[in-house]
């Protein structure tokens, strides 16, 4: 399938919500694969510790930290104002501003203006929102050919994969299999493991798919209130070359990413790139206010601004669960998080991948479609350890694991798919659970028991069974502490 | 997130055992109360006691949590500390027990007792100020630190203060020290093979210590630690550090 060959855009896996394996169907499919455990164990130490050198002063963290998750959480508690103020500056800059509550929405929109521009050629900046709207299958269906700019969006484009990580999309691949991959697709190209003729090669091909695109697509870091400016953050200059060398501009965002004042920027840009690849700042800080002015000698002629719902609102609703709003997608909490160091990118199943994409994927999708997601989590709390804007992503976790687990019936429940995975059995243990746990009287005599008989429980039993695949079995210690201490002596009150 | 100020040396305190050392590892629990009760404090461990509910809480399972939580808060009735030997069960109930009863007509009640949470080692290392003299023969270990205690707690270098204060001890650092060693609770039966990943790669960083014993102040974790350790056929023993620095002490 080289480049230069393809007819209508590289061929895309759908990658809409897999409904065939479960989480932990495609977590074993990863588990088993060393290459890929090593791939991404290496990558996300290295992360890791980049991100730590940035961070090296706790109390300048600290302070940073907060005046970051101020900004993201002031924006939100004024979100309707804001957006409405956003429209009306761009709208005065000469950006035309357009409202998308469901993906499909959002599609028809981009083909709309593409079409209207008779635009049929485009290169694409990276945004997730673009992957959450599956928009390059959308633009394929209708004879538009999308290309990724971004190398590693580029990579995986080639490849016919989804992005395993929001920050660097083709993570889960090495050295190896990425010389392999552009050897086959770009003429001309032998194999080779050189970093800088890789690169090279890739830009050779890119440099002219940017010259002859009709239009540029590219996401928004933060869209701000107060001017109308659209910052989008790059290390490859493709974001710039997108925005400002075809005619025609569309900047897709979710309607999250407005902040009240331009004021709001700096610290979100201190936390933003250093949280995600341990930069103290990107190569490329684009600020865009407005379309090609007269007499200048770049930039479009036209700009569009979509912002895209998709179940935004709702989460926006609720009081504790709108903090999953404030992310600045630095994928922080994705590189710290043990599960996703396991399993990868691609077992979420959703283009929003490890503990942001446990909160925001349910929320999204719906906890009916989605509800495994907040269970694949220890609540090891790395992830809120290291989140730039303070989400409280552990307690959320626990929410929608409520949410899901509630009676259904509620007639408009905070979350999509609230109580549908509810299961009798297990309710009825945490009845159980409750009244042993809750009641002395019980409680010594269940324990007592327990202590005494536990170690003849069958290895065969449910939880047991799971439990010593490569663990030996907990051994009950005959006699619980209560008895011992009282034994000992040990005042009881 | 993080104890409180120093407070002053008490007469009293109460002992939280823990659901998990009441039934798998009670000398653990006996251990940390005549630690406490060697330092002059009379410790009382009121025996209707019972679990600190995270489990239910964790699952999602809140009014059945908040039954089995107020249980706690009314048999925890005077003005002690109640000293935790689990920075998990301790970050429940300092953390999360606010949250769990807010608009609950006993709110008031469950910050109170929040706010007298403690946890195990850092009350020895900065409450009681304490003097570890080792008795033992020269020994090598490592540490797993646990995530409730590093991140719900604020409990990172107390236990290892500790643990450097035993002449005869050499604490050996394991890579990725403060990695999740998979338990979770409920997530390690639930994603038991991912839980299973984490926990082998936990064994291979202790292991490659050269350390006979590896130390933890949460006995979940030390059950899946050594459960993976002795599966593996591995020659290296887990210890509560209560346990431990008892048997250093006595010169077991």
């Amino acid at each position: 399938m080289a480049l230069e060959t393809m007819p209508d855009g590289p061929v895309v896996e759908n990658p809409a919500m897999d409904k065939g394996p479960d989480f932990t169907q495609r977590a074993h499919a990863a588990l088993i694969d060393p290459g890929l455990r090593r791939n991404f164990r290496r990558a996300m130490d290295g992360l890791m510790e980049k991100r730590a050198a940035q961070f090296a002063d706790p109390v300048a963290w600290a302070a940073l930290r907060e005046r970051g998750a101020q900004a993201r959480a002031a924006a939100l508690a004024r979100l309707p104002d804001l957006l409405e103020e956003l429209e009306a500056r761009c709208a005065a800059n000469g950006i035309q501003v357009h409202w998308a509550e469901t993906i499909e929405d959002g599609n028809a929109i981009v083909l709309g203006i593409l079409n209207h521009h008779r635009a049929r050629q485009v290169v694409k900046g990276k945004s997730m929102v673009s992957e959450e709207m599956h928009l390059n299958d959308h633009l394929a269906a209708h004879g538009i050919t999308a290309i990724e700019s971004d190398l590693g969006e580029y990579i995986i484009q080639l490849a016919g994969e989804l992005p395993s990580h929001i920050v660097m999309p083709c993570i889960h691949k090495n050295k190896d299999q990425i010389a392999t991959l552009l050897a086959a697709n770009i003429p001309g190209l032998g194999y080779t493991e050189d970093v800088a003729a890789l690169t090279a090669a890739a830009r050779r091909i890119l440099r002219d798919r940017f010259a002859a695109a009709d239009a540029g697509i590219s996401g928004v870091n933060f869209a701000v209130a107060e001017t109308g400016t659209l910052v989008l953050i790059e290390n490859e200059g493709n974001g710039r070359l997108s925005t400002t060398l075809p005619p025609l501009h569309i900047a897709i965002t979710g309607i999250e990413k407005v902040v009240e004042r331009l004021d709001d920027i700096p610290p979100l840009l201190a936390l933003l790139p250093r949280s995600a690849t341990g930069q103290p700042i990107t190569t490329y800080v684009n600020m865009i206010t407005s379309p090609r002015k007269p007499g200048e000698k770049d930039g479009p002629a036209a700009v569009h601004l979509i912002l895209l719902d998709n179940g935004r609102s709702r989460v926006f609703a609720d009081a504790q669960l709108r903090d999953t709003l404030r992310c600045i997608r630095c994928g922080a909490c994705i590189n710290h998080c043990p599960v996703y160091a396991r399993v990868g990118g691609h077992s979420y199943g959703s283009v929003y991948p490890g503990p942001i994409g446990k909160i925001l994927t349910p929320q999204i999708a719906g906890l009916d479609v989605a509800g495994d997601l907040p269970h694949a989590s220890t609540l090891c709390n790395a992830c809120v350890e290291v989140c730039p804007v303070k989400i409280p992503i552990a307690d959320i976790l626990v929410r929608l694991r409520q949410e899901a687990a509630q009676p259904a019936g509620a007639a408009t429940p905070a979350v999509k798919g609230a109580g549908s995975r509810r299961h009798i059995a297990e309710a009825l243990v945490w009845t159980v659970w409750r009244w042993v746990y809750a009641w002395p009287w019980l409680h010594h005599r269940a324990t007592r028991l327990l202590a005494r008989i536990g170690n003849w429980i069958p290895a065969r039993a449910p939880l047991l069974r799971a439990w010593t695949r490569n663990r030996t079995r907990p051994h009950f210690a005959g006699q619980t502490l209560h008895e011992r201490a009282r034994r000992a002596g040990i005042d009881h009150e | 997130m993080s104890q409180p100020s120093r407070p002053s040396r008490p007469e009293t305190v109460y002992f939280f055992g823990t659901c998990l050392i009441d039934l798998f590892y009670p000398q653990a629990g006996l251990a940390g109360m005549e630690l406490l009760r060697r330092e002059g404090l009379r410790v009382v461990f009121p025996q209707n006691q019972s679990c600190c509910a995270q489990p239910a809480r964790n699952s999602g399972y809140l009014d059945e949590a908040r039954a089995v939580a107020r249980r706690q808060i009314e048999t925890f009735v005077e003005d002690w500390p109640i000293v935790v030997p689990s920075g998990s069960c301790a970050g429940m109930m300092r953390t999360h027990y606010p949250a769990l009863f807010e608009g609950q007509p006993d709110a008031e009640r469950a910050r109170a007792f929040a706010g007298r949470v403690v946890e195990l080692t850092w009350f020895l290392v900065h409450v009681l100020d304490i003097r570890l003299a080792d008795k033992g023969e020269p020994v090598t270990v490592t540490w797993h630190a646990s995530c409730h205690a590093m991140r719900e707690m604020g409990v990172r270098d107390e236990p290892k203060q500790l643990l450097r204060q035993l002449s005869g001890v050499t604490l050996v650092e394991a890579g990725h020290e403060t990695e999740c060693c998979g338990f979770g609770g409920t997530f390690a039966v639930r994603h038991a093979e991912i839980a299973a990943a984490m926990v082998d790669d936990k064994v291979t960083s202790i292991a490659r210590t050269g350390a006979s014993a590896v130390i933890s102040g949460d006995c979940g974790c030390l059950m899946n630690i050594t459960g993976a350790i002795d599966k593996a056929g591995r020659p290296i023993v887990g210890r509560h550090i209560a346990e431990f620095l008892l048997e250093r002490c006595h010169g077991a």
